[in-house]
């Protein structure tokens, strides 16, 4: 250690993670990590195959147009082009159109028309990567224009031009309805709330505008049909590799066994890389069509303008509350903008999503909400970045609800959310709209936060800074915000979820090695979760042995069990629970070996300090690797083992898991500019067991720092043509170290009752959390100049037009 | 990956090299030097030179210096340079205030003054803050130099007096006694372009303000200077009404556009209070306050 840095020394803890592992659970450094540091994750733009070709795709410029003619000529005779895919190339092959993952049709390459500016239209593929994008300019395509749907709220207007007439019969953008809890109670109490004197209703309209989850590695495939063998390898950026393979199959007419799937390193998910794209399926084709391998990785601004978005959802929210500040009822009604194709990943029965678990973490008589989904002429997707099905969407709405019940009362917001949080003596506690929430202590959870903040000092503070500004010193808002979110993560029980008829559950295998090495396969795929870490440790704590003796192996097909894989916080409760029975199972051989071994009877043998010892006799205990050794050695073996202690499982969930967490955010507001600064952040999150405190945290560090991006500078805007306003990192922002505050982390733990190990999802709990703290907190320190909300993201033009009474519109182009 | 279309490529050796270089191959050529704005375009295949002339080994271009009373700046000097600079510290603070808020570390490590001045994008600092500061721009060509002052250099959005086959060599800024100068530019997150930005000079005697130079970023300022806010300044006490009226002044004159950055009145509004701040903290600096 340098000189000037003596005394100076990190945490205990991350002393002991850099230096000791753990025999199961606690703080340990993220063994994928070594590899990332140096340089020598293998991601798919490091795939480099013989004799590999290069793929680009020419987009629409046009949100809304009519394709008159397609002219490739001048591009195909462009020297270092081998192919040139148009949409009506692949209609001839069936595969102009694909289905979404949510019952719809998306177009793979344009063939009648493009719907959002970015559209694929064609592929080309060409021996580098600059010739194929200098012959995307020798292709020559006639559009007609046609009038753009852009603006959601005009999308079932009469007049609004019709997106998709590919669909027979279809006249208006109307997709779905969709409903969820008991509009008749619901109603009921508002009708009372309404007519009595010491009730009333507080409305608010609150959208979420359009975010991208902007990975930092963009999506790509590299797919090489080998002409032999009929195998098809599909190196590409997914998070669902198996379920992709099952689709291909499906979609494609491909035999399964012939396709593998590799999902390598990813840098970053969030829900991009849950769904099928039209490039990968046109590297493909492209493979096929050329007979040698063929690589695909999409740019930024193809990342930003044509891959999932999330959110995009205009909400109305309305609440029956006593003046005193009870919660009685909370009805919502949500138009839902979902672009061109119908493309949202979610479980079949829930086209919003989770969003049902809008009454949030509050004791509610009723609840209800209506959910609109439209087209327009933007790009598909939804349900990404980080959101647990809509749940970001949900919490977003409650909390911002409830602060402007707390304005509109003149009630401090803290209080009364203490007042309406659930008790834990209500768990396992069924909602008004029928999730049944496992465990949580939330007024324990927020006393946490509020303590740790120092919530009533931070109000004198806020006070004292109030009554300078208003004596004319020029010192900044002061904000204070909070919010407590309930997750609903892991989905989920076979019975009533499933995508595309998938039901969505994972599976494990474990191997022990003779000399008592395990290798875990498991379904799910990590974007950086550090799920090579995180599972070994649950695998050593069931067997005893060091996390660094057990190699995870995930995102290869041929070499892991069938799942659907890692998105919506689900890894931990779902693979995670996977794991921890298989290494339960082979626990259970391991003890019919030991008692072999020890000549006992498996009965008489507990599972003690990481071995199985004979009960009462001091020194019979056999480790897993003694007992792996005798399994495949002459040992004779009893009756139930073949031979190895090895075993498969596969978990079908319960329940769903609900963590919870209440956060505090502490913003100024610079009033002649409106820009904000986050000073503080406080995040309290209980998310059951941490296996893996370190990686918890560091999973939550993320998430607060999306929360501060959505709130503040992020979203993608449509001017009026339909013009993508977010299609590059200089227009849609993403925030920096420097927009951080250092984090204030707190836990609570209430384990969940049903996972085999207690442990809850955490992946998302700070993206769904935090973004209604910030704007809480925005819309607290403009309080002094009657701002009751204003819509993200909170720019310095957001905030100073809120202030003037003139909030933005923050989906369309500022005018 | 974003990638430029086909293109040649020559390291010039000097600046005379680099001067043939840029006359023989004509119109169509450029020379690179930072390459923070050229390369994005050549990526986005909004600029597709035909032949980059490479003058990052023209030390001849490098370096801060006072010079008599003025200081130097050679074309090539980074942002980060300036940044770091004792003599900008002392005499021209406008130009470390602003450097703090351009870009981020990497760009600043490659981004030069010439580059930033030749860009001409509507929204660069450092011409608002030269411009402020009523800086002269050397200009060379096989025929030898010739200078332009900062306030002639730009003749529109990206377009300068630099003809194809003229290179910038440097800029000089004058001192000047009793003087202070501030930059204050609103953004939407660290590294992003202003939403609007303003810097001032201020040159006092006594209590009177007795010159003023005032410059915008980003709000369609002519030459990116507030001409009759600077007017208004002379003579005027060096007042806090004065300084709101400089701003009331600039951001009636200014002619900002509405995008994502901000609609026209707030942008207008913008001005306004930077205007009057970065007067204020120019006037403080001048009287050796701050
Ligand atoms: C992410 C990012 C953020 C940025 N943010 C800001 C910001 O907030 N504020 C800001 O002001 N700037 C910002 N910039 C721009 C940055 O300051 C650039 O570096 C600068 O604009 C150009 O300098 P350069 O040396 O890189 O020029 P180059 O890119 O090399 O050249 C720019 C143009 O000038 C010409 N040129 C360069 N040198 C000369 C010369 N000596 N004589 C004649 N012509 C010449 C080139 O031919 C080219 O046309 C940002 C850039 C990036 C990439």
């Amino acid at each position: 250690m340098s000189a000037g840095l003596e005394g100076v020394r990190p945490p205990e803890e991350w002393i002991r993670a850099a230096v000791d592992t753990p025999r199961g659970y606690g703080a340990m450094k993220r063994k994928e990590d070594a590899r990332f540091v140096r340089g020598r994750g293998n991601y798919v733009d490091d795939v480099v195959l013989p004799g590999m070709l290069h793929g680009a795709v020419l987009r629409s410029p046009l949100a809304h147009a009519r394709i008159v003619a397609v002219d490739t000529s001048a591009a195909e005779a462009h020297p270092k082009v081998r192919a040139v895919i148009t949409g009506e190339a692949l209609a001839g092959l069936g595969l102009s159109w694909m289905p979404t993952l949510s019952q719809d049709t998306e177009a793979v390459l344009a063939t009648d028309k493009v719907r959002f500016q970015g559209q694929e239209v064609a592929f080309v593929v060409a021996d580098d990567h600059y010739a194929a994008r200098d012959a995307l300019d020798l292709i020559d395509v006639e559009y007609e224009p046609l009038d753009p749907v852009v603006d959601a709220t005009r999308a079932l207007d009469e007049d609004a031009p019709v997106v998709r007439d590919d669909q027979d019969g279809r006249t208006t953008n109307h997709i779905f309805d969709w409903s969820s809890g008991d509009r008749a109670a619901t109603d009921a109490v508002f009708a009372q709330a309404q007519a009595r004197d010491d009730e009333r209703v507080v409305t608010a309209d609150i959208l979420y505008p359009r975010v991208h989850p902007a990975p930092l590695e963009t999506c790509g495939a590299v797919a090489d049909m080998d002409p032999v063998t009929g195998k098809l390898t599909l190196w590409t950026t997914t998070q669902a590799p198996h379920a992709h393979r099952t689709l291909y199959a499906m979609v494609a007419g491909l035999p399964e066994h012939k396709i593998r799937v590799v999902s390598p390193d990813i840098g970053g998910g969030f829900g991009n890389k849950v769904g099928i794209y039209p490039g990968y399926v046109c590297a493909i084709v492209g493979s096929i069509l050329t007979g040698a391998p063929v690589k695909w990785v999409e740019d930024r601004s193809e990342n930003l303008m044509s891959t999932s978005f999330a959110r995009d959802y205009h909400m109305r929210g309305e609440a029956a509350v006593t003046a005193d500040g009870r919660l009685r009822a909370v009805r919502v009604h949500v138009l839902a903008d979902h672009g061109a194709f119908n493309a949202t990943a979610q479980p079949t029965a829930f086209p919003a999503g989770f969003f049902g678990v809008f009454t949030g973490s509050y004791d509610l008589e009723a609840a209800h909400c209506a959910v609109t989904g439209v087209y327009t002429n933007k790009a598909p997707g939804g349900v990404a970045y980080a959101c647990s099905f809509r749940i970001t969407e949900a919490v977003y709405l409650v909390e911002r609800l409830v602060d402007v019940v707390a304005h509109d009362l003149g009630m401090d917001p803290a209080e009364l959310r203490m007042r309406n949080l659930l008790r834990s003596d209500q768990f396992p506690y069924r909602s008004p709209t029928g999730w049944e929430y496992d465990s949580g202590d939330y007024p324990h959870t927020l006393q946490v936060a509020l303590d740790k903040a120092g919530y009533d000092d931070l109000r004198r503070e806020q006070a004292d800074l109030r009554r300078r500004r208003e004596a004319g010193e020029d010192v900044p808002l002061r904000g204070i915000g909070l919010a407590f979110f309930t997750e609903a993560v892991g989905a989920g029980p076979r019975r009533s979820m499933d995508i595309l008829g998938l039901g969505m559950a994972d599976g494990a295998e474990l191997r022990v090695h003779p000399t008592g090495k395990a290798v875990l396969r498991v379904s799910c795929q990590s974007q950086g979760q550090g799920h090579e870490t995180t599972f070994a440790q649950l695998v050593a704590a069931e067997l005893g042995i060091s996390p660094d003796d057990v190699d995870v192996v995930h995102g290869d097909t041929d070499q892991t069990p069938f799942g659907l894989g890692t998105y919506g916080s689900r890894s931990t409760p779902v693979s995670g629970a996977a794991t921890a029975i298989v290494a339960r199972k082979v626990r259970e051989r391991a003890r019919i070996v030991a008692a072999a071994m020890m000549e006992a009877n498996p009965e008489d043998l507990e599972w003690s300090d990481g071995s199985w010892q004979v009960k009462g006799v001091a020194g019979a205990s056999r480790t897993i690797a003694e007992i792996a050794l005798a399994a495949h050695s002459n040992l004779e073996l009893p009756d139930g083992v073949e031979g190895h202690l090895d075993a498969t499982c596969v978990y079908n969930p319960p329940n769903l898991t609900y963590p919870c967490g209440a956060y505090v955010c502490v913003v100024d507001v610079d009033p002649g500019t409106g820009a904000v600064t986050v000073r503080r952040f406080v995040a309290v999150d209980d998310c059951g067991v941490r296996i893996n405190p370190m990686i918890v945290e560091g999973q939550i560090h993320g998430g607060l720092a999306d929360g501060i991006g959505m709130a503040l500078m992020e979203a993608i805007a449509f001017d009026l043509d339909g013009n993508c306003l977010g299609g590059s990192f200089m227009d849609y922002l993403v925030p920096t170290a420097l927009e951080c505050p250092s984090w204030e982390l707190g836990e609570t733990v209430t384990p969940s009752p049903h996972h085999p190990v207690g442990a809850k999802g955490v992946g998302e709990s700070a993206t769904v959390g935090s973004p209604p703290a910030v704007v809480n907190a925005v819309i607290d320190a403009l309080a002094p100049h009657g701002v009751r909300h204003a819509d993200m993201p909170l720019t310095p033009a957001a905030v100073w037009s809120a202030m003037q009474g003139r909030p933005l519109r923050t989906d369309l182009a500022i005018r | 990956m974003q990638v430029p279309a086909t293109f040649g490529y020559e390291l010039a050796p000097d600046l005379a090299g680099a001067l043939a270089l840029l006359a023989r191959h004509g119109p169509d050529a450029r020379p690179i030097a930072g390459g923070h704005s050229l390369l994005p375009m050549m990526k986005l295949r909004l600029a597709e030179p035909t032949v980059l002339v490479d003058i990052n080994g023209l030390t001849e271009l490098g370096g801060i210096t006072v010079d008599g009373d003025a200081i130097r700046f050679g074309a090539m000097v980074r942002h980060a340079e300036v940044l770091d600079s004792a003599v900008v510290a002392e005499h021209l603070p406008i130009l470390r205030d602003a450097e703090r808020v351009i870009a981020d570390p990497l760009v600043r490590n490659r981004g030069t003054v010439g580059g930033s001045l030749c860009q001409a994008d509507p929204s660069e600092d450092l011409s608002a803050a030269f411009s402020a500061l009523g800086a002269t721009v050397v200009i060379t060509s096989r025929d030898g130099e010739r200078t332009v002052p900062v306030r002639e250099f730009h003749r529109g959005p990206y377009e300068t007096a630099v003809a194809h086959d003229e290179l910038v060599t440097a800029v000089r800024v004058p001192i000047r006694p009793a003087t202070g100068s501030a930059y204050e530019k609103v953004e939407r997150r660290t590294g992003d372009w202003a939403v609007a930005a303003a810097g001032a000079v201020v040159s006092l005697d006594g209590h009177t303000v007795v010159r003023a130079g005032i410059g915008l970023a980003a709000v369609g300022a002519e030459h990116f200077v507030a001409a009759e806010a600077e007017e208004a300044l002379r003579g005027a006490p060096a007042t806090a009404e004065s300084f709101a009226e400089a701003g009331r002044i600039a951001a009636e004159h200014c002619r900002p556009t509405a995008d994502q950055r901000g609609p026209v009145d707030y942008k207008r509004h913008l001005v306004g209070v930077l205007v009057a701040r970065t007067c204020h903290r120019a006037a403080a600096r001048a009287r050796g306050e701050v």
